[in-house]
């Protein structure tokens, strides 16, 4: 098996056997990504940083004292500052910017040894559920359709197909509605949106800053609890960061869920769903019941109001956070005609940098923070906000241990297919994931069949706060019971 | 709630973007679309709760008031459009 196709627990092993190398592992995924362009998911290699990482981690590795991720290969997704590597969370606006600084999550794997492979794409700004919003170009799908292309989904959509396709052993993702954990959904992967605060946000390029949290993406559920545990730190420089020990996230995959509550929402049974989907929930709950869970009923009662509220919040911190991109400190900066002041420099320097949805946004969330719109809109958001995170609190003191509901309203779609679509419509693909931002909770997708037309389907585990152990507990249980192992035909 | 031309152009001056004034129309279409969707929250009986301002109660940290950081000039400029002699430089903003 050519090594680039290693989970990260078995290229831990065989490393630290002396097996393999990570030099030789770096080189076998290098050059999948390299031969791997029609999939669009590398946007800036960096094979010279990689070699170096890898060089230096078998030298660790020699010395015996190795941690999981030493001379793991992965990838970054672009929304992350690496220094002197172009970081420009696929947008024209930051064309050339390269930071003089390492994002708290890079340095954290570098620390623990892991090797960079270069940047990912993504929807720009993480603005998007289908990639197609990138400066770059959409990424591709490994998945494919007959012969149609498929979105990888979004905003992690780079990150996705990366690990999907073995490009990487996995790659960082970000998640502010459900940019992780829709992408490994569309791709057959594993995505872990950690509980608000459990990884830092220092130096990841801010959307939506209460909304926003890092994650793994990866093959399997134990990649994730080991990607996390090296991900996550408590860290001064992220006002927000939790001071709450880093658990051994490995070590909580017992294997056993007896008596475990696990909770079915019944506002996740939307009108429209396809009848697949339901199918397949129903088959995760019953895997989880004969793994000795108890399937319990629950009511979430104001799901529905969870998309509005976001997209007035997430607009509103986005429309903040991205008065920075101005011209002046960092990126691109419009060409001036004779006599344009400051004014129409900030103008023309946002119309040409920005993409259609990220001003879009960027406008809705001005809308809703002026004057005379502030409590009608964004008040009021963050009340039903409040109300949907309550309806959280409750279930859990009644005894629910996690929830599980869909992952995905459908499969992967063709790229092109939301095209002309009303805006909202693209947004719903985040009606099962964006109640965990909203409540600050841990998220977790993870594969468990294939549709009829063969493509991959996930469902989505939701946990306690903080409680990720416990969540990647039940996860690779239904990991087992599901048994995915189908794997993308390549055809890139 | 809807968004007229005149409110679009006063959004897009807001958020200095730059929007030509054939575009306005159908900005203020999407705009209203997008806000027809919020309308929902509406529906919500919102009385007596508070916003919310963060997932967790937590004190915002507060570190020792000692300088951490500074005397990087050269980092700080080196990703400017335009620097010189030491300085962000800007289009004229006095007259």
């Amino acid at each position: 098996m050519s090594l680039n196709r290693l989970t990260i627990a078995e290229a831990r092993d065989r490393l630290r056997a002396r097996e393999i190398t990570a030099t030789e592992l770096t080189d076998a995924c290098l050059s999948a990504a390299e031969g791997a362009g029609a999939l669009n998911a590398f946007v800036h290699h960096t094979p010279e940083i990689a070699r170096e990482q890898a060089a230096a981690a078998d030298q660790r590795l020699a010395s015996g004292d190795a941690p999981a991720m030493c001379g793991i290969p992965v990838g970054v997704k672009d929304l992350f500052c690496t220094k002197g590597v172009p970081s420009q969370a696929a947008s024209r606006i930051l064309e050339g910017f390269r930071p003089e600084y390492e994002s708290t999550v890079t340095q954290n794997l570098f620390d623990a040894g892991a090797v960079m492979l270069g940047k990912l794409n993504m929807d720009e700004f993480a603005m998007g559920s289908s990639n197609e919003t990138s400066v770059y170009g959409n990424a591709v799908n490994p998945w494919k359709l007959d012969d149609r292309q498929l979105t990888p989904g979004g905003s992690s959509g780079g990150s996705a197909a990366a690990v999907a396709a073995d490009l990487c052993l996995a790659a960082t993702g970000t998640d502010t509605g459900g940019s992780i954990r829709q992408p490994a959904a569309f791709t057959g992967t594993v995505g872990l949106k950690p509980t608000y605060g459990r990884v830092s946000r220092w130096g990841t390029i801010a959307f939506a800053s209460s909304l926003d949290q890092a994650g793994p993406m990866t093959k399997t559920v134990r990649d994730a609890a080991i990607m996390l545990g090296a991900m996550a730190s408590v860290d001064p420089k992220d006002s927000t960061s939790a001071d709450r020990p880093v658990e051994d996230y490995e070590a909580a995959l017992t294997g056993d869920i007896r008596g475990k509550r696990i909770g079915i929402p019944r506002e996740y049974r939307m009108d429209g769903m396809p009848a697949e989907i339901d199918a397949l929930w129903k088959q995760g709950a019953e895997m989880l019941r004969d793994a000795g869970a108890e399937i319990v009923d629950i009511s979430l009662p104001h799901t529905k109001y969870a998309l509005p509220a976001y997209y007035v919040i997430a607009p509103a911190e986005a429309s903040s956070n991205l008065a920075r991109y101005d011209g002046v400190r960092y990126g691109r900066r419009a060409r001036l005609s004779q006599g344009d002041g400051i004014t129409e420099m900030y103008e023309k320097t946002r119309a040409e940098g920005f993409g259609h949805e990220v001003q879009r946004r960027v406008m809705i969330g001005t809308y809703v923070l002026s004057a005379g719109f502030y409590d009608a809109y964004y008040n009021r958001a963050r009340k039903v906000r409040a109300l949907i995170k309550r309806d959280f609190d409750q279930v859990f003191a009644q005894g629910i241990d996690t929830i599980l509901t869909p992952a995905t309203p459908s499969a992967a779609f063709p790229l092109g297919a939301m095209t002309d679509a009303d805006p909202v419509q693209m947004y719903l693909n985040d009606v099962f994931t964006v109640t965990v931002n909203l409540a600050g909770l841990p998220g977790l997708a993870v594969p468990v069949g294939l549709d009829a037309q063969g493509l991959p389907l996930g469902l989505q585990l939701i946990g306690r706060p903080w409680d990720e152990g416990n969540l990647l507990n039940h996860g690779a249980v239904l990991e087992q019971a599901a048994g995915f192992v189908a794997k993308p035909e390549r055809w890139w | 709630m809807s968004i007229t031309e005149a409110e679009a152009r006063k959004v897009a001056h807001l958020a200095r973007i730059a929007v030509a004034d054939e575009a306005l129309p159908a900005l203020a279409a999407e705009l209203n679309g997008i806000l027809q969707f919020m309308e929902q929250l509406n529906e919500v009986d919102v009385e007596g709760v508070e916003p919310m301002t963060g997932v967790e109660k937590m004190r915002l940290k507060r570190r020792e008031d000692v300088v951490t950081d500074g005397d990087r000039q050269e980092a700080i400029l080196r990703n400017a459009p335009d620097a010189r002699e030491g300085f962000f430089a800007v289009p004229k903003v006095v007259e």
